[in-house]
């Protein structure tokens, strides 16, 4: 096994390439029509036939998104959050009164939004609400039932009913400072990643830890599995994945370890319906790994930036990727 | 030890100096000079800067501990999520400037380019620059150990307001500064007036311009240095030079090691690994460039608190004395230890 996977099985010839032009920092899809977001100004959308068109949507940097079927909401160092949907249409959410830049960006059931400033985390659902923690947010992720959102900061994470007005929010403690979070599909499990090279866990039933460690670099993307059984990392010289299917999750197993290289995995996306999940790697090599068996597909060969972005559309036909030095493109599975 | 390449990265130059000192005039001044060069800055407080720059962005130094048992080993949580988003818009300047509050510890801000990966792939710590006011630095550093801490981190001091002391003043809060660190480039200034190019684009964290490890002295006070004898074991290394007052630190100062002898490097890492792991807290800055036996190439290093950062670097020259010398900056440093230690490592 080599680090360029040339024995591979390969769907590379069935690349679109999309010029971006601009480092891709995250990649949607809107239906059909694929979205690059750039780490500046723009966003471009683009679908396998016919020209890309670009889109500005901040005065500056961008410097978070997340999306559900119909737009995609950024926010920038403008102190904009702003909504953009397939046609380019683009409304604005919110404007920071102090022009702060907006951190972090996560999307709940409905249409609820939440985001951050500095010390202070906003949702928007019926009504707008705040929490302010005692930190810089680090991330936020919507919990799947109910009207809930984690906001990972230093030394933890806070769970916040943003609609119980008196309840004190609860909080969740572990040294350290708390960079990013998700929660798993099932609602029984946060997970944060830290700026040490490791991933934190707590189980919401009990508050029981879980400490993923290993890893060569700090852990910047995180996806879970169709399944919810797996929850896919980057930050290592190969695709781990801790398993989430008992009541315990990872605690007291193995990590599983796929595709191991030279590289390091930079960017995971998990496939919306198959165990698959497409690995990006430094030197710009993409996988699509699969997780039952570790069988391998290569979709990209090693170029020269690392992959940054990487998106399944909602039918898994299409990825969509991005890198480091403005490479882009769709590759059709279908 | 990494290795860290600088090339295509944005310099990142740390400024300084507790309250009142000067930092923000010298800002102005870097950022309002025809230099025709673009910084981006993270400022504290907003609004003291008179140019308008989109790129000026304000901090919240929020120090953080790392999670692994170490207290020393901390990071500017805010400076890891700034610069990341800076570097979106990394066509857009030059270089970046850090402005700390007057009570900011540099080490912090120096260890997050060392500590997070994805900060030091893409920016380099260009050097640490202290403003110290020159009537008032003398007092600061009896009763404030953030003033110390920054006059001893510095890769480059400024005594500033020369205009408001005595030429005796002067000398004194000089030779201050110079028993806590006399390796900074020093320079005295009125109103921060000082070319750029001896504030920015130093160089002080490339371990390829580690070139030379000796005390800096002010050019045209009127002395020939000899350094060599300065520097043998167990002499003072700063009597009385440049006719300036002799004041040891209470606890803060400069252990120089020297050594004629090529080391033995399965000696030496495990030492310096042990040192930085027992003296950490109090090390603040270290340095060395290192002759190694049957080795033809120098061994560079450097490091803040438990960090070390080391690489080999160019050939000896054929008429070069392969010279190893290493110091260390900090507090209540335990000299014959690291001195023995140190001489314990001869292959």
């Amino acid at each position: 096994m080599t680090d360029s996977r040339s024995e591979t099985v390969s769907v590379v010839e069935r690349t679109y390439a999309v010029a971006a032009a601009g480092a891709v920092i995250a990649t949607h899809f809107l239906g059909h029509t694929a979205v690059f977001v750039l780490g500046e100004e723009t966003m471009v959308f683009a679908e396998p036939k016919g020209e890309p068109r670009r889109v500005a949507v901040h005065d500056g940097a961008i410097l978070a998104t997340a999306a559900d079927e119909k737009r995609v909401v950024s926010s920038g160092d403008d102190g904009k959050l702003a909504a953009t949907n397939a046609k380019g249409e683009i409304r604005t959410l919110a404007t920071d009164e102090k022009h702060r830049w907006i951190d972090h960006v996560a999307l709940g059931r409905g249409s609820a939004v939440a985001w951050s400033a500095g010390k202070t985390a906003f949702v928007q659902g019926k009504e707008q609400r705040e929490l302010e923690v005692l930190s810089t947010v680090g991330g936020l992720a919507f919990l799947p039932k109910g009207f809930r959102l984690a906001v990972a900061h230093y030394n933890g994470a806070t769970l916040w009913f943003p609609n119980a007005t008196g309840a004190a929010a609860e909080k969740l403690e572990w040294k350290g400072s708390h960079l990013g979070a998700t929660v798993s599909p099932d609602g029984r499990f946060l997970v944060t990643s830290m700026q040490e090279p490791m991933l934190h866990g707590w189980r919401l039933a009990d508050g029981k830890h879980m400490r993923m460690s290993g890893y060569a670099t700090r852990v910047t993307s995180l996806a879970w599995t169709a399944d919810g059984d797996w929850l896919a990392t980057s930050g290592a010289t190969q695709l781990i994945l801790w398993p989430f299917q008992g009541k315990d999750g990872p605690m007291g197993k193995e990590p599983r370890l796929l595709a191991p290289s030279d590289h390091r995995v930079t960017t995971v996306a998990a496939h919306p319906g198959q165990g698959i999940v497409a690995t990006g790697f430094d030197h710009g090599m993409i996988l699509l790994i699969r997780v039952a068996d570790g069988a391998e597909i290569l979709a990209r060969k090693p170029a020269a930036a690392p992959v940054t972005a990487l998106g399944w559309s909602p039918d898994g036909q299409s990825l969509a990727f991005g890198t480091e030095d403005g490479d882009a493109g769709i590759i059709d599975l279908s | 030890m990494s290795e860290l390449s600088s090339a295509g990265k944005i310099p990142v130059t740390v400024l300084t100096g507790y309250l009142g000192a000067g930092k923000t005039t010298l800002l102005n001044r870097i950022l309002s000079e025809p230099h025709g060069k673009r910084y981006a800055v993270i400022v504290n407080e907003f609004g003291e800067i008179g140019i308008d720059n989109d790129l000026v962005v304000g901090a919240d130094e929020e120090v953080f501990e790392m999670n692994n048992g170490c207290i020393c080993c901390t990071v500017r949580g805010d400076l890891v999520r700034i610069l990341d988003g800076l570097m979106r818009r990394k066509g857009k300047f030059d270089a970046i400037i850090v402005e700390t509050t007057g009570l900011a510890d540099p080490a912090p801000v120096a260890q997050t380019f060392f500590i997070d990966e994805n900060v030091g792939r893409r920016t380099k710590l260009d050097a640490v620059v202290t403003v110290a006011d020159a009537k008032w630095l003398k007092d600061r550093l009896k009763d404030a150990p953030e003033a110390k801490n920054q006059i001893a981190f510095a890769d480059v001091i400024l005594i500033n307001k020369t205009d408001l002391v005595s030429a005796e003043e002067l000398s004194d809060v000089e030779a201050r500064i110079r028993s806590i660190n006399p390796y900074a480039k020093l320079h005295k200034t009125e109103r921060a007036k000082i070319a750029l190019d001896q504030v920015l684009d130093r160089k002080a964290f490339d371990l390829d311009r580690i070139l030379d490890i000796e005390p800096d002295f002010l050019a045209g006070d009127g002395h020939d240095h000899d350094h060599d004898h300065h520097h043998e074991h167990g002499h003072e290394h700063h009597h009385g030079h440049g006719g300036l007052k002799h004041y040891h630190d209470e606890d803060m100062k400069s252990v120089s090691l020297k050594s004629e002898k090529p080391l033995d490097p399965d000696k030496f890492f495990p030492w310096v690994q042990n040192l930085v792991q027992i003296e950490g807290p109090n090390i603040l800055r270290c340095k060395g460039i290192l002759s190694f036996k049957n080795d033809d190439e120098r061994f560079v290093f450097q490091g803040v608190h438990m960090i070390l950062d080391g690489d080999h670097q160019q050939p000896w020259r054929k008429d070069e004395q392969r010279l190893s010398r290493a110091v260390f900056i900090g507090r209540n440093l335990p000299e014959e230890t690291i001195r023995r230690g140190f001489e314990s490592c001869i292959a």
